[in-house]
């Protein structure tokens, strides 16, 4: 495949990008739309102490639940955990941090930082206990927000159905779910692709993420665990 | 036990009774999602997930799941004609723009007021609130499908939730094993029983104080 703009790379070149402490997003649901290869990459070259930023722990050898499960993980952004027990775990051993932020103000805080934003304001969790604790606060127009801080990375890794040469990605059903977003907040963006494409095989109509987002394209092998309803 | 369906299907049957036609509505994970197959097939409702599906449809037949077509539970799905998919901001915009008319979901503890407890159970159970948050504050309608008590007989509803609380006063309806409760002006009412459950068994299942309507409704299926 020609490669114009220097984007595709093999796993190899990718993991030039990973070190240990950083600041890693991922993209995925439940491990649904999580890049395998670039996991067993980071898993493979031992990189620890990282500071993980996604919707949630995947389950134990699901998607990055592999990374917090054998304990890589210093410090998680998230929304939920409860399918990853281990990660209960190392965070009530104090041996993991995690910070909780609700869904759809995670999803925004990421999205904002992709659109290089600062912050938003929700009314999500306003006068929740826990939610607002510490968080900066506006009244405007006579209604009192929270002020939710925008989300970037180092590096953000995500999984398309395909790509093309200059990384436009289009991503497969509910596989989509935080990708786009995740794809946008990253100072360096990887795309773990099940195809890639010509340029120009893509309809422009249909790519979701546009590659000026994208500064890597990996071919994946496809997902390599086992589903919990499998 | 009625019609012989077992309670958690009754539970769902009951809630499906809150879906009216066109409406879109969210299921939390366990019983809530068995609440789909008690519609009448001439319902038409666009079920969103929170991972980014709307018009979400059965599940696929053992041998069919796709992977990549999974509800926000993590489990396959299938989707009906019209549906949709999009990323998980803008499945959050729908929530809080008060595009969900719906939300039907399990709980810990709910207070007599319709305070809602379903995040954490501090030092045991660190799940985290995932879209809960969004829903309950959000949806036009928050229904609660959970047993009556805990494993241990403890009462779910409350005075006040000893648990952390997901939001306050917001929901609108309580569906249990026994009875249905609506949250009315920071009161509950007791206004249904499933048979052959009574009003003293309820009472004494039950931790706060709540008023009983007239023409109480005992539900029989």
């Amino acid at each position: 495949m020609e490669n114009p703009f220097g984007k595709i790379a093999a796993l190899e070149q990718a993991m030039e990008h990973f070190y240990d402490g950083m600041t890693l997003m991922f993209g995925g649901f439940g491990g649904v739309g999580s890049p395998p290869d670039l996991i067993d990459g980071i898993l493979e070259k031992g990189i620890k102490e990282l500071v993980l930023i996604g919707n949630d722990t995947g389950f134990p050898e699901i998607g990055i639940g592999k990374i917090v499960s054998r304990g890589k993980a210093s410090k998680v952004i998230a929304s939920h955990i409860g399918s990853n027990p281990i990660a209960g775990e190392l965070m009530t051993r104090g041996e993991m941090e995690v910070e909780f932020s609700p869904q759809g103000t995670l999803t925004e805080r990421i999205r904002a930082g992709g659109m290089g934003l600062g912050a938003i304001l929700t009314d999500i969790g306003v006068d929740h206990e826990f939610v607002a604790k510490g968080k900066k606060r506006m009244n405007l127009n006579g209604k009192e927000y929270l002020i939710e801080t925008a989300l970037t990375a180092e590096v953000s890794i995500v999984y398309a159905k395909k790509a093309d040469p200059y990384g436009n990605l289009v991503f497969d059903k509910s596989a989509r779910n935080t990708n786009p977003l995740v794809a946008m907040a990253g100072n360096f963006t990887i795309a773990e692709a099940e195809e890639i494409v010509p340029l120009g095989s893509l309809d422009p109509e249909e790519i979701v993420t546009p590659g000026v987002f994208v500064d890597m394209v990996i071919p994946s092998g496809g997902v390599n665990w086992k589903w919990a309803w499998e | 036990m009625g019609m012989g369906i077992d309670v958690r299907n009754r539970m769902a049957r009951r809630a499906s009774e809150e879906i009216a036609q066109g409406m879109v509505v969210n299921l939390g994970i366990g019983i809530p999602s068995l609440v789909p197959n008690h519609l009448p097939r001439e319902t038409r409702v666009m079920f969103h997930a929170e991972n980014g599906i709307v018009g979400m449809g059965k599940s696929p037949e053992k041998g069919l799941e796709d992977e990549n077509l999974c509800n926000a539970g993590g489990f396959p799905v299938t989707v009906m004609e019209g549906s949709s998919y999009c990323d998980s901001a803008v499945a959050f915009g729908m929530i809080r723009r008060g595009r969900v008319d719906l939300t039907i979901l399990g709980s810990l503890q709910v207070s007599q007021k319709g305070d809602l407890a379903n995040w954490i159970v501090p030092g045991k159970k660190v799940p985290g609130m995932g879209g809960a948050m969004e829903l309950a504050q959000k949806a036009g309608k928050v229904a609660v499908l959970m047993n009556h008590t805990d494993k241990n007989g403890v009462p779910k509803i409350v005075e006040s939730c000893t648990l952390p609380l997901t939001a306050e006063t917001c929901v609108d309806i309580i569906i249990t094993d026994l009875a249905v409760f609506k949250v009315h002006e920071g009161s509950l009412i007791l206004s249904e029983l499933f048979a052959p459950h009574t009003v003293t068994e309820v009472t004494a299942k039950t931790a706060c104080d709540f008023s009983i309507v007239e023409d109480i409704r005992i539900i029989e299926y």
